[in-house]
């Protein structure tokens, strides 16, 4: 009997796999236009072209795009009425690495992500799973921020920043020196883990900048949080929950995404601290297995013309071709006063080598430096 | 020896006989001690997070979280992906251990040493190691679906599973039983089914709350396989909404326990049952 | 009639065994017929085998390669010679053992006064919120215990009132020990699952019948209580001490990064937004968990069966 019944779980498991297998083949990508691996619109006849091809597929897989996040909710309901293409939102609040993972693992899926919005170390170190493309408004992205085959290119940063409880905290920091003083006891904290979270190593660095540190040298941000540690102003463990329930009402997060937290707390005031300036563009980038690659690449037009790139300044982010659109006039001047104020002059951002350099002196020395103090 | 006393007592609830009297309140009151400071562990911080999440920043409470819950995106699929997960997880892991166990305690009863080892080594793997050598070794089409989580919870799942089955079938004389089932012409699915299975009820129910209960909680190998379960969906919209995310935990949370003490009831219920009518 | 035993021992002999086997024939018959035997058990060694056994291969494979594939001990030595990892596991250990002991005996006390408790209906809350409460923990638990315990929370400024603030006396709910008391959370309910059908085979007749012979409550305790729970006790503490050195998503909400544990490690490496393309040594530190867990394994087994030795 038990014989017979390894016999029957051996069948149905090799019935299953048929199934699945048969499921499979079946839904895969339209018929192949030549905009499915075009490097540019025009390259494929033009933007009527890709418009038609991407209606034809109907569908974009799009991840990790939560709605309040540089406004891609209103951008994706947006981009749907448009063309009507349906979008298909997977896990809006993983990583930068878990896009990595669902383009690797879900290759040749159906349901695999068509495109990607990732830290550009990402994009980086996986420019065999990407498809170069460059946009119409290709050149109006500096160079600085593009890869010059076009596999990545940035879409939308912002700054560091500290935002405060003004009902709980009686006088706002507005600089990282202020986050030392006696009266933010208990109240200071930084969205995540440096060593996993972004936002949080950006917090790191730009503590950093205000301390004497520089791209090179990360160590001086490190030793400004093990002091705050010391002097009891740091809390550990912040979060976007932590700072709306009174237990860290400061947040050191960037300023477009302070404001999921406005929403939930009125009294929720943004500054962007005057003695560092750390800015950094999040990249976006084609996946070379993406499911619906004409949809695709419509999408990346639409988010570098001017209503993608005015509907990421609504969601409070800097588009990277803001300085363009400032001169063309084509910006929306009341999102552009919203924004926080930026600090004067040019912004520079570390290179690829100084960003890797400074990631691994945090993974080495962030613990030890806190617990050690 | 004491155990020849215990052989002959059964189901006998024996009067606890006052020694001392003085004894007896001090154990009493050491007793109640420990479960009120328990119960202040436990219970404390579930309060706590239930009044964070239902009060609005000016300190007035309102039940508009909870009412906002249906609402939620992602929240329903989330839950329904949840309790598939947690039904087919049982499935498979009752499938597999219950015939494994009663043929082991019949037939190799050595084997239970053996299996006792094994089954603890999923504790033993830390689940973050575990489900990253799942996503490397598994296969694309298996990686794609949601119920590759289903497999590996039932490798969670088998320590306690086993241990409850184990401890059900050693108070059971289970070659007896079958011996006698067979001999009065019964098959061995029929033996399994309706002989061995019903003297088993306690052991599969308990076994039954503690994989629904992992399924339900698991949250590190969901996320990490990128699925969307409600544990991971609480997560996730923590950073968007932290009071509808913090009221959704404390739900989940209390009405799972609310579940499984339903399952547990009705187990109890029946025994009771059948004890009085096998009594009368 | 069989005596309902509580220890999981298999305490009647094999049947099915030849016990006049000799010879060199009987031998090759007896390993056919125990093959023979052994057939129905191989879907679960197969399951075991391919969920288990598998990805812990692989894990150790790729610890040993590097990002080009080739076979390497240089993840290894990174980790050795690096001193955040051996940090790591130094207080992966420490909150191991810390919150496997205490739980142990926390927990056997919880349930032993609840397993004397009168009321049925307790007991079976007990039991599922031991469950639900057991497979509990991460943000939710974090955010709980910083709501509760934080500095400015809700026991913390009771305690304060009355003169009592733990945290002017030490308490640091994001040291070692704070994450220890909120790992309790789980690791408690979790040894009261697993010991309560220990306790339960303690039969209140045995302490009767103890009694009536004249000993106090201390040596039935030590001559039978102990003895008959001493293997469970350990046994459980081994798992409590495998579930608080794999914990993640707890410590990691909770402290955000501030105490190095290999999980975390692990997590940054594999997982995370920031390093990228250094997942080999994610898999080394795997591998130094797996190893560290395969030891504490040993000792369980070891100790299993010496205090089964005790018993007879």
């Amino acid at each position: 009997m038990f014989v017979n019944k390894l016999k029957v779980s051996v069948a149905a498991g090799l019935l299953s796999a048929a199934l699945v297998g048969v499921s499979l083949s079946g839904g895969s990508a339209s018929a192949a236009t030549s905009c499915n691996t075009a490097k540019s619109a025009a390259a494929c006849g033009g933007m009527s072209a890709l418009i038609k091809a991407a209606k034809k597929e109907g569908v974009l897989n799009v991840i990790t795009l939560p709605a309040n996040w540089a406004n891609y909710g209103a951008i994706i309901s947006d981009f749907s009425k448009k063309y009507g293409i349906k979008i298909v939102s997977e896990n809006p609040d993983g990583s930068s690495q878990d896009e990595i993972n669902a383009v690797e693992q879900d290759k040749g899926r159906s349901s695999a992500p068509d495109v990607l919005d990732v830290g550009t170390s990402y994009a980086t170190s996986n420019l065999n799973l990407l498809a170069p493309y460059k946009v119409a408004t290709w050149s109006d992205i500096p160079a600085a921020l593009k890869d010059p085959q076009g596999r990545w290119f940035d879409d939308y940063g912002g700054y560091v920043s500290i935002g405060c409880n003004t009902k709980i905290v009686t006088t706002c920091p507005t600089s990282f020196a202020q986050l030392t003083n006696p009266p933010y006891k208990n109240e200071v904290g930084i969205n995540g883990d440096p060593t996993e979270a972004s936002a949080a190593f950006s917090a790191v660095f730009a503590a950093a900048l205000a301390n004497g540190g520089s791209f090179d040298n990360i160590q001086p941000g490190i030793q400004f949080f093990a002091t705050l540690n010391k002097d009891g102003n740091y809390v550990p463990g912040g979060s976007a929950a932590t700072a709306e329930s009174g237990t860290t009402p400061i947040l050191i997060w960037w300023d477009y995404l302070q404001d999921s937290i406005k929403q939930a707390l009125p009294t929720w005031t943004v500054n962007i601290p005057t003695d560092a300036s750390y800015a950094a563009y999040y990249s976006q980038a084609i996946s070379a297995t993406a499911p619906h690659p004409a949809a695709a690449r419509l999408w990346e037009e639409y988010l570098y013309s001017t209503t993608g790139q005015n509907l990421w300044l609504q969601g409070n982010a800097r588009p990277v071709e803001l300085p363009t659109l400032v001169k063309n006039g084509t910006v929306n001047k009341t999102w552009l006063a919203e924004l926080p104020a930026a600090p004067a002059g040019t912004v520079t951002y570390p290179t690829l080598a100084q960003l890797a350099t400074a990631k691994n002196t945090v993974a080495a020395n962030w613990a030890s430096a806190i617990s050690g103090s | 020896m004491a155990s020849v006393v215990a052989d002959n007592i059964v189901d006998f609830e024996l009067p606890m006989v006052p020694l001392d009297l003085t004894k007896r309140r001090r154990i009493h009151w050491g007793r109640g001690l420990i479960l009120w400071l328990a119960a202040a562990y436990f219970i404390i911080p579930i309060y706590a997070a239930l009044k964070f999440s239902l009060q609005d920043i000016s300190g007035k409470f309102s039940l508009s979280p909870i009412t906002a819950i249906p609402s939620q995106p992602g929240l329903a699929a989330a839950f329904f992906l949840s309790m598939r997960l947690a039904f087919v997880t049982l499935a498979i892991v009752l499938f597999l251990m219950v015939p494994t166990m009663i043929y082991v305690h019949m037939k190799m009863p050595r084997f239970r040493r053996f299996m006792e080892v094994v089954t603890i080594l999923p504790i033993v793997i830390p689940p973050i190691v575990l489900i990253l050598g799942v996503l490397e070794a598994a296969p694309l089409w298996l990686k794609s679906s949601p119920y590759l989580l289903s497999l590996v919870y039932v490798v969670l799942a088998m320590p306690f599973v086993y241990r409850s089955l184990d401890s059900g079938l050693g108070a059971l004389d289970v070659k007896t039983l079958v011996e006698a089932a067979r001999s009065l012409g019964s098959g061995w699915i029929s033996t399994i089914w309706r002989v061995l299975v019903p003297n088993l009820r306690s052991a599969l129910l308990s076994a039954t709350v503690l994989t629904l209960a992992l399924v339900l909680g698991e949250f590190t190998m969901a996320s990490l396989d990128l699925w969307e379960t409600l544990p991971v969906w609480i997560v996730d919209f923590d950073q968007t909404n932290a009071h509808i995310s913090t009221a959704v935990a404390m739900l989940s949370l209390l009405g799972t326990w609310a579940l499984l003490t339903l399952i547990v009831s009705i187990d109890r219920s029946n025994s009771r049952r059948r004890r009085r009518n096998r009594a009368s | 009639m069989k005596i309902p035993s509580p220890l999981s021992d298999g305490t009647s002999t094999p049947s099915g065994v030849d016990d006049k086997d000799r010879g060199g024939r009987h031998i090759t018959g007896t390993l056919v017929r125990s093959l023979r035997t052994s057939v129905p058990v191989l879907p679960f060694l197969a399951y075991i085998t391919l969920g288990l056994l598998v990805p812990t291969l692989v894990i150790i494979n790729l610890a040993f390669r590097s990002d080009r594939g080739a076979l390497t001990l240089s993840n290894i030595s990174t980790i050795v010679h690096g001193g955040e990892y051996l940090t790591g596991f130094e207080n992966s250990i420490k909150l191991a053992l810390a919150t496997s002991i205490i739980p142990a005996v926390l927990g056997t006390m919880l349930a032993y006064a609840i397993a004397q408790s009168r009321f049925e209906f307790l007991k079976r809350l007990v039991a599922t919120a031991s469950g639900v409460l057991a497979n509990f923990g991460g943000v939710n638990l974090a955010f709980m215990f910083v709501a509760t315990f934080g500095a400015n929370a809700i026991v913390t400024s009771w305690l304060a009132r009355l003169g009592l603030n733990p945290w002017s006396h030490g308490f640091d709910l994001y040291k070692l020990w704070g994450v220890a008391f909120v790992y309790f959370y789980f690791q408690v309910p979790l040894m009261v699952l697993i010991i309560t059908p220990a306790l339960n085979g303690l039969r209140p007749a045995w302490r009767e019948a103890a009694e009536n012979l004249g000993a106090s409550r201390w040596r039935y305790w030590r001559h039978v209580g102990v003895p008959v729970l001493m293997p469970s006790v350990l046994g459980s503490t081994f798992l409590l001490f495998g579930s608080g050195l794999s914990a993640y998503a707890t410590t990691e909400a909770l402290t955000g990064g501030t105490i190095a544990i290999t999980p975390i490690q692990i997590g940054a490496y594999l997982q995370g937004n920031v390093i990228s393309g250094e997942e080999h040594i994610g898999y080394a530190l795997g591998f130094g968990m797996i190893v560290l867990l395969l030891i504490s394994i040993l000792g369980y087994v070891l100790l299993r069966a010496r205090s089964s030795k005790w018993l007879q």
